[in-house]
Order: structure tokens, then sequence, then C-alpha cells
């Protein structure tokens, strides 16, 4: 999975800045996208394209459970962000709703790569190589019951009865 | 194994469960309200195009409804998001849909409490991130997204990884004019915006036992800015009369067993409490009252189902009682039960008489939804919950979080107050 880095280099993005409050009354997704990020980087929805990823820092979507939050990212073309850390219902929202991939990275690798590197990402290996830096880091493997409901392709898709 | 444990033991069908494993506990109650709803109804809709059968919900009795965001409706889009909700519930035979303008409506945390749709013992989720609010009646009680909460609606389960247990120790009763809202935000003061995350925050200690129902409520509801997965307190027999007192019956009172363990455990002595605030803009950034920066206000926030529940009312009623307010103050109860009483034992009467507008039960403002959202610049004291940038309204305007006390003698001064200074 190749895309660009948009890089907020901040702790505690949370999801009143990803989907601004006056727009949860909105549950068309593609007008949910046109907002994304509106509370911290206006520009966002005419930068963004299709596979891009987000890169920051630690408890990436604290505060509200709006699932709002990854539907606007990954219908702005975000197909997954890297951070330090997650809040917890934007980790599992991400991932029960296959909107995007949740990344947990460490501090080398978020110091590592620069808004703009391309980087690929592969989560058979859990390997990011940056394409742009020709480095490569190591993510955060995806806990059990994660890696079977992504790959299941969301909740819905995934048969608890097989484990 | 402690409460959490047990409780999600019990939820899940086995004899023990520990910290980290994964398991799909039978939900006893879900919640969703005029925001999560139509996220709802829009997976419902998009799991149909998928050939998913949404023929029919697994218990429509364990599920209820609340309208609170964007109520009475703030403009067509809310308005039509209302119309669905109701299409939706009347044709999955949901009855305890809480409609305004009929009787009872209210914050769904609010209404959680007010009508006991939550018992001790329960597991309980709600599409709300302040689901952890009613921990308080010793349940388990967590916030998910549209996704899960419609999983839920479905197949009546749903999968948690258990959480590890910070127990907060708190010794003594609270001095006067500290409230529950400054000893939860100086928590998150010191454990931070991620300290809990993932985790369950229990509240145990003679501080605790001394404090109402409704402080209780106070301090589980704010642990979801500490991240934490639920806030619990252990039921008592205080639980056990409030929810009477509100209709329910067959108590299933879980404990925590004598052995149980906590990864952590935190202690705090109610004495050394001060009023605080927490700053523009993260509930962690915190001060003390007498501390504070010395700005100008421009209003006082009175609302949402962190601060204005029946006896946060009546602590502001004590303070604005024969004074005047000197910035736009406004006092939204939370529940149409609590304005009532509020009606019913004159305090309606003091806030007006004070100068304050009293407005319908909504989170209104609080999620910078209507109802007295903050300009550019705009500077409020807010009983609510965050004050993220743009929370409240404009990305530019400031909140400062604080006890209902505080926020009133603020509105009394136009200036951040320690109530204890009032004159």
């Amino acid at each position: 999975m190749k895309g660009n880095i948009i890089k907020y280099a901040q702790d505690n993005i949370d999801t009143d800045v990803i989907i601004p409050g006056e727009y949860l009354k909105i549950h068309d997704y593609a007008e949910l996208a046109t907002h994304a990020m509106e509370g911290l980087d206006p520009d966002f929805h005419s930068k963004v394209k299709e596979g891009d990823f987000i890169l920051s820092g630690k408890n990436f979507g604290c505060g509200s459970s709006r699932e709002h939050a990854p539907i606007a990212l990954s219908h702005s073309g975000i197909n997954a962000v890297l951070a330090l850390s997650f809040a917890r219902i934007f980790y599992r929202n991400s991932v029960d709703g296959a909107f995007l991939l949740p990344i947990e990275i460490d501090e080398d690798t978020y110091d590592g790569i620069s808004e703009g590197d391309e980087i690929d990402i592969d989560i058979s290996t859990n390997e990011i190589k940056n394409i742009t830096k020709n480095q490569t880091y190591k993510m955060k493997p995806f806990s059990d019951i994660i890696e079977k409901i992504i790959s299941a392709g969301g909740i819905f898709k995934y048969n608890p009865d097989q484990n | 194994m402690n409460i959490v444990e047990k409780i999600l033991a019990r939820g899940s069908g086995k004899s023990k469960v520990s910290p980290d494993d994964v398991i799909f506990a039978n939900v006893d109650k879900v919640m969703m309200h005029d925001v999560s709803g139509p996220g709802v109804i829009k997976v419902f809709d998009k799991l149909k195009k998928q050939g998913i059968s949404v023929d029919k919900l697994w218990d429509p009795t364990k599920v209820w409804v609340a309208e609170d965001h964007f109520v009475p409706s703030a403009d067509k889009v809310s308005a039509e998001n209302i119309v669905k909700l109701s299409k939706f519930t009347k044709h999955y035979g949901i009855e305890k849909h809480f409609k305004y303008g009929m009787g009872q409506y209210g914050i769904c945390h609010t209404i959680s409490h007010e009508e006991a749709m939550v018992m001790p013992g329960d597991v309980y989720v709600g599409g709300d991130s302040h689901t952890n609010t009613t921990g308080a009646l010793g349940a388990f009680a967590c916030g998910l997204g549209h996704t899960d909460i419609t999983y839920v609606l479905l197949h009546g389960k749903i999968w948690f990884k258990v959480p590890e247990t910070y127990y907060f120790k708190i010794n003594g009763k609270l001095p006067d004019h500290v409230m529950a809202k400054d000893l939860i935000l100086k928590i998150i003061g010191d454990i931070g915006t991620d300290g809990g995350n993932y985790r369950t925050m229990q509240f145990g200690g003679t501080g605790i036992d001394e404090m109402s129902v409704e402080s209780r409520l106070t301090m589980c509801n704010m642990t979801t800015e500490a991240g934490a997965k639920n806030g619990i307190v252990e039921p008592d027999q205080k639980v056990v009369d409030y929810l009477s007192s509100r209709g329910a019956t067959n108590f299933n009172l879980i404990k925590g067993d004598d052995d149980a363990e906590y990864a952590k455990i935190f202690e705090y002595e109610s004495s050394e409490l001060e009023p605080v605030v927490a700053k523009p803009f993260s509930p962690e950034n915190i001060a003390i009252v007498r501390e504070a920066p010395s700005v100008e206000l421009d209003k006082s926030y009175i609302g949402s189902c962190t601060g204005a529940k029946y006896e946060d009312l009546v602590a502001v009623a004590k303070i604005l009682k024969g004074r005047k307010v000197k910035i736009r103050t406004e006092i939204l109860p939370a529940a149409i039960s609590i304005y009532q009483r509020a009606m019913e034992n004159g305090l309606l009467k003091i806030f007006l008489d004070a100068g304050a507008t009293v407005g319908p039960p909504t989170c209104g403002a609080c999620c910078g939804a209507h109802m007295g959202v903050l300009a550019k610049d705009e500077i409020c004291i807010s009983t609510t919950n965050r004050n993220f940038p743009g929370r409240m309204g404009h990305i530019e305007s400031q909140t400062y979080l604080s006890s209902p006390m505080v926020a009133a003698a603020s509105a009394v001064t136009g200036k951040i107050t320690d109530p204890r200074d009032l004159k």
C-alpha cells in the first residue's frame, strides 16, 4: 500500500478538529469528506490525494466517539493513519467499519518520516518502507483480533466462531 | 476478579477473564441518539446493499433512543434526522424512544440514570463517548461508534479486550465548594488525556462512599476525557435507593472480589482539593481557580450530561440566589425531569431573577451544535466536558471547564472565580 505522507507533528489530535461538531448532523460520506480536518488544517481537503497517509503523534483521534472522523478521512482518500498511539474509539471505529488502517509506530519512525515522503506499508511483514529516503521501519503488529477483523474486511464480515 | 472483570465474565459466559483477554460480551442495554442513530441507519442501508439481512433487531426491548444533540431541531437537516430516527424506531418496534416535546426527554446519559435505563451489573454500550457516565451505577458502560452499535443491534454482542483497571482511592469527604468535577479534573490533569486510554478507571474509598450518586456520575462521565474505556464505582445502597426511586427493581449488585487486582492504585486526600479549571485547549490543562489567569469572560454555560444534573443546578442556585450575573449566562437542565424539579423547587426563579437564560435540555453548545455556540475570540466558562479548539463553536473561541459552582461564581463576577471568594 503506497502513498504520500501528510504530517501533523503534534499529539492529541481530537475528533472535534478532525470533523467539527456542527457537521455531526451530516451523514453523507462524500460531504463529510469536504470538512475533514477543517478544525486544524482548512487546506486539507484541497491538498489530500487518494491513497495519502496521515502521520501524527500520540493519542490520535481522542475525544468524541463520532464515527464521522474515520469516515471523513477515509472518504478523503486516506487509507491509513500512522501515529505514536491512538484513542480507543477512533481505533476500533477505523477497524470495525473498515474505513482505514490505524498503524502504531515508534518515535524513530515518527521522526524519520517527513511531510510528502512516499512510503509503502506492508502489513503482512509489519514493514514500512520510506521510498523517498530509502529507509525501512517496523510498525507495531496488530493484535490477533484486530488482524482478523482487518483481513475479514470489517466487523460484519468477521466470523467470531472461526477463532 | 475486580468488578469490571466480573461483569465481563458474566457477559461473556466465562468463569474468569483477565486483562487483555479478547471476549465477545452479550449486551444488556444499548443506546443511540440523534447523531449516532442516523449514522446507524446509514450502516443499515449499507448492509442491505451488501445483501446482509437487517430485517429485525436482536431484541428491541433492550434498545433505547435519545434525542439530544440537535434538539429541538436546530435546522432542516437536524429535523430530517429526527424524522428518520422516529421512522426507524417505529419500524423496528423500539418503544423506549425519548422524544422532545413529548414528556421526558434529555441528554442520553442523563436519561440513562433519570429513567433507570441501565442497572448495576449490566454490560451497557452507547453510541456516544460519554456512555462512561453510567458506570457510576455499577455497570460496565462503554462508548462505541455507529458500526459497532449496528452490530450490537443485530447480534446482541460485541468484542472487547478486557481492560486493566486503574483504581482511584479517594480519602475523605470533599470540602465545601469543592465538587466532583474539581476532583475528576484534577485527576485528568495528573494522568493526562491519554492516561486512562484502553483502561477502566474505578473510583472508591471513603470520598466516593460519601458522594451522592450524581457526583459519582460526574466522575465517571469525565473518564472519557482521560481516554478510558469505562469508568465505574461499585454499587452500594445509595445506588439502589437512587434507582428504586426511579422505578427500578431486581438488583444484581456485582462487586469486586476481596483479592481483586488493579494495574495501579492512585490515592487522593479530599482535604487537599481546591476548585480548579481546565484552561484552553485541553481537559488536562488544569489550574487552581485562585491561581487561574485573570481573563474577561464573555459567557458562562451551565449545561450538558456533565454539569446540569439536578444536584448541579442546586449548587448553581446556591451561588446565584440574590445575585445578578455580569456576563451572558445560559442554564440548560439536562433532562425534562430535572427541569421540572428545578421549577417546582424554585431554582428556575432564582436563575431568571439573576438574569440567566434558561433553555431546554440539549447537548446544545457543549459540542458546538446550537443554542449558544461561541464566536471568534469569545471566552466561556463551562460546566461541560471538553475544551478542544472549536469544541463549542469558532476555532478561535476559548473554553474553561469548571464545576457548576465555579461557573456560577464566575457568572456573577465576569472573571474566573472561586465560589469561596464571592462577597
